[in-house]
């Protein structure tokens, strides 16, 4: 992309942000675009480390939730003694907070890469964790740690109560994250992250330090998943020790992964996919952490460049103009495997319906049809609609992977001309 | 006098019980073109790991331009001026050519572990890197994923990397292994313009080449330098003749 492209498209991004809420402007819609903006923040930071260093950690949300944590207190100290400082700055605080702690851990942790690492990061998590149920003063035991946005400085009028108005604080404060995040991978920093997540070997013979290249990138994605913390104490006004846990660690290397770790746009994808399933599909039924983690396993098997790679993929034969020859082949399959899909959800509903909803009576009601549970007639065709569903697409493939393959070669060919 | 490029005092290396160097004490004079030959398995590799810091040694020292660098790790060494390449291609292999050669600029223009500049912006950084591909014949492969080269081109690439960072001390592990004629003389004429007042120690295996290159070899055998002398003096040496009883034709041949 040229330099010209490039500072439109941050343009393109800055007035997409303030025009959404008008589009779409219900007060959930407001929320999930919110929730999006600090997952964003949080899933590249993550991803400074998986995706450019090569670093797999198992602990990230330590530093997202510290930074939590550190903003609330902030927040309350701010309000009880009236200190002239406003809300715009206090996600700075959760990032310092973030970077210090990445600092202490990250001392430690980096003085190991590869599997050392990763088992390092696990054991900080759970400390954290451990620590979370122990220090009940600071972190606040069970009720978490509930804070105000409302009770700080207030600059131009700004409130801060409407959600609104703290969607434009957390889109404004995505943007430079993102922003500045992006610039961080075109820094020699940056470059020898990768050249690190490349071979560490060969980067100790080019005059680099490994383990200091993988504590100043732990350091500074620190400070980012701060940032992402201290937003979502202010969107919530409260953090409770949930967030410091291991599940939060495991979703934010779902969100990189399934978005694609090999490009910077893979985790703005998947924080922004992931964030809208997790509410939208839990409304609808328990088990969505089961659909997650299915399509988790199906992107590690079979995309495992994530849905960035999925998309980048068709790139080159776009701008050959060969894209169309894909559509009829893709329609073909998207036949059986949407019988594949409905068969599955169904199988995956009615099973849970049974184990978890077993008092409420057979009973229920899917895509808009209602059966009884444990009719051996819906089984009968759960079970046919996978089986015919899984051999027509395996039937269907060949003629996409064909369409594919044409379509690469024909691009080819125009590319040489 | 000013102290030697390279100085090796009784250097020793065990891997568990079985020893691999047994004492070797070599000097590289400062300018000078070394080459270390030896049989397969004599340990030059192994020499190499020792001197650039990826094995530390069992016992004894190494001193680069006078200063002691015994068990210092290899991004200091290479910081003190000690650039080395790999008998097995070691490369970035997901960054483009380009980027390879520039990860190998970046320390020596000062630019450490910045994240203030950025590097499109840094002009040096990218005629150091546009000249080096020039140098190795790659500017054509620029924006290649470095791990999609040929064989040959990796090992071009390998030594772009080696020079790139502008040490003054260059070592070079079997630079033209698997190269093609017409490649090795290539790369023989690379070699000898970036060592161009530098220091150069360089293991290798075509004779043709050592004798072409070096302005003094020693030969390494069974963890030891049996001798380390001229050129000339080295072929007329009979424990090296005998050291080499089945490639002593490719000692003289290297007379043509
Ligand atoms: N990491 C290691 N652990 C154990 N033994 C090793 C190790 N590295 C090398 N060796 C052994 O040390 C000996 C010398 O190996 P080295 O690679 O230094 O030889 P070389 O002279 O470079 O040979 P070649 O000409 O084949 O490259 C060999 O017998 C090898 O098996
Ligand atoms: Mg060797």
């Amino acid at each position: 992309m040229s330099t010209i492209a490039r500072y439109w498209a941050w343009i393109a991004a800055a007035l997409a942000l303030v025009a959404l809420p008008h589009i779409f402007s219900s007060g959930a819609s407001i929320t999930m675009m919110s929730l999006m903006g600090f997952a964003v923040i949080f899933a590249l930071s993550y991803n400074m480390l998986l995706g450019q260093t090569g670093m797999l950690s198992f602990g990230h949300a330590v530093y997202y939730g510290l930074g939590g944590f550190i903003t609330a207190h902030a927040l309350n100290i701010i309000g009880a003694g009236k200190l002239p400082i406003p809300l715009p700055v206090l996600p700075l605080v959760g990032g310092l907070a973030g970077l210090s702690f990445a600092i202490i851990f990250g001392w430690v942790s980096t003085k190991r890469a590869g599997t050392a690492f990763a088992m390092i990061s696990l054991g900080v998590g759970e400390l954290v964790a451990a620590c979370s149920l122990i220090l009940r003063g600071f972190f606040g035991g069970e009720g978490g740690v509930s804070t105000s946005r409302t009770s700080t400085l207030q600059l131009f009028g700004l409130s801060f109560g409407p959600q609104i108005q703290v969607y434009y604080l957390i889109a404004a404060w995505s943007l430079a994250c993102v922003g500045a995040m992006y610039a961080f991978t075109r820094t020699p920093m940056g470059r020898m992250c990768n050249a690190v997540r490349d071979n560490p070997e060969r980067a100790e013979f080019v005059g680099y330090s490994t383990q200091m290249v993988r504590f100043i990138a732990f350091c500074t994605s620190g400070f980012f998943a701060g940032v992402a913390g201290g937003l979502a104490a202010i969107h919530y006004e409260i953090v409770t020790a949930s967030v410091v846990g291991a599940a939060p660690s495991g979703f934010v290397l779902l969100m990189a992964y399934i978005g694609g770790v090999a490009f910077f746009i893979g985790p703005i994808i998947g924080a922004i996919l992931m964030t809208a399933l997790q509410i939208s599909l839990s409304d609808y039924t328990g088990a969505w952490q089961l659909y997650v983690g299915l399509m988790f396993v199906l992107m590690v098997m079979y995309a495992p460049l994530g849905l960035a790679g999925l998309l980048l993929m068709h790139r080159p034969l776009i701008s050959a103009g060969v894209f169309s020859r894909l559509l009829p082949g893709y329609a073909l399959a998207a036949v059986p495997a949407l019988a594949l899909f409905a068969g599955a959800v169904l199988v995956i509903e009615t099973a849970h319906h049974l184990l978890v909803k077993a008092s409420d009576g057979p009973a229920m009601r899917v895509f808009w049809v209602s059966y009884d549970a444990n009719s051996p007639v819906a089984w009968t065709v759960f079970a046919a609609l996978i089986a015919t569903g899984f051999l027509a697409f395996r039937r269907t493939w060949p003629v996409v992977s064909g369409a594919w393959h044409e379509a690469t070669l024909e691009a080819r060919r125009k590319l040489a001309k | 006098m000013s102290a030697p490029a390279l100085q090796l005092v009784d250097l020793h290396k065990s891997f568990g019980v079985t020893p691999i160097i047994r004492g070797v004490s070599l000097d590289v004079a400062l300018g000078e073109r070394h080459a270390i030959i030896g049989p397969n398995g004599a340990g030059k590799s192994t020499l190499f790991h020792l001197i650039s810091g990826r094995f530390p040694a069992t016992s004894g020292k190494v001193l680069l331009k006078g200063g002691d660098i015994t068990g210092l790790p290899p991004y200091l060494i290479n910081r003190r001026g000690l650039s080395r390449s790999f008998q097995v291609t070691n490369i970035f292999p997901r960054l483009s050519v380009f980027e390879n050669i520039r990860c190998g600029v970046l320390w020596s223009l000062g630019y450490r572990y910045s994240f203030w500049h950025l590097i499109e912006r840094l002009r040096d950084a990218r005629e150091r890197a546009e000249s080096i591909l020039e140098q190795i014949n790659l500017a054509a492969r620029r924006d290649v994923q470095a791990g999609l080269l040929s064989y040959a081109e990796q090992r071009a690439l390998e030594i772009g990397i080696t020079i790139a960072g502008g040490a003054d001390v260059i070592m070079l592990d079997e630079p033209t292994a698997g190269m093609n004629r017409s490649e090795t003389e290539h790369a023989v004429e690379l070699i000898r313009r970036v060592s161009e007042g530098k220091t150069l120690v360089v293991v290798e295996h075509d004779m043709s080449v050592v004798f072409d290159l070096a302005d003094r070899i020693s030969v390494l055998v069974y963890g030891q330098v049996i001798a380390s002398d001229t050129p000339e003096r080295i072929r007329a040496n009979p424990a090296v003749r005998e050291a080499y009883l089945g490639t002593a034709a490719s000692l003289e041949h290297a007379d043509a």
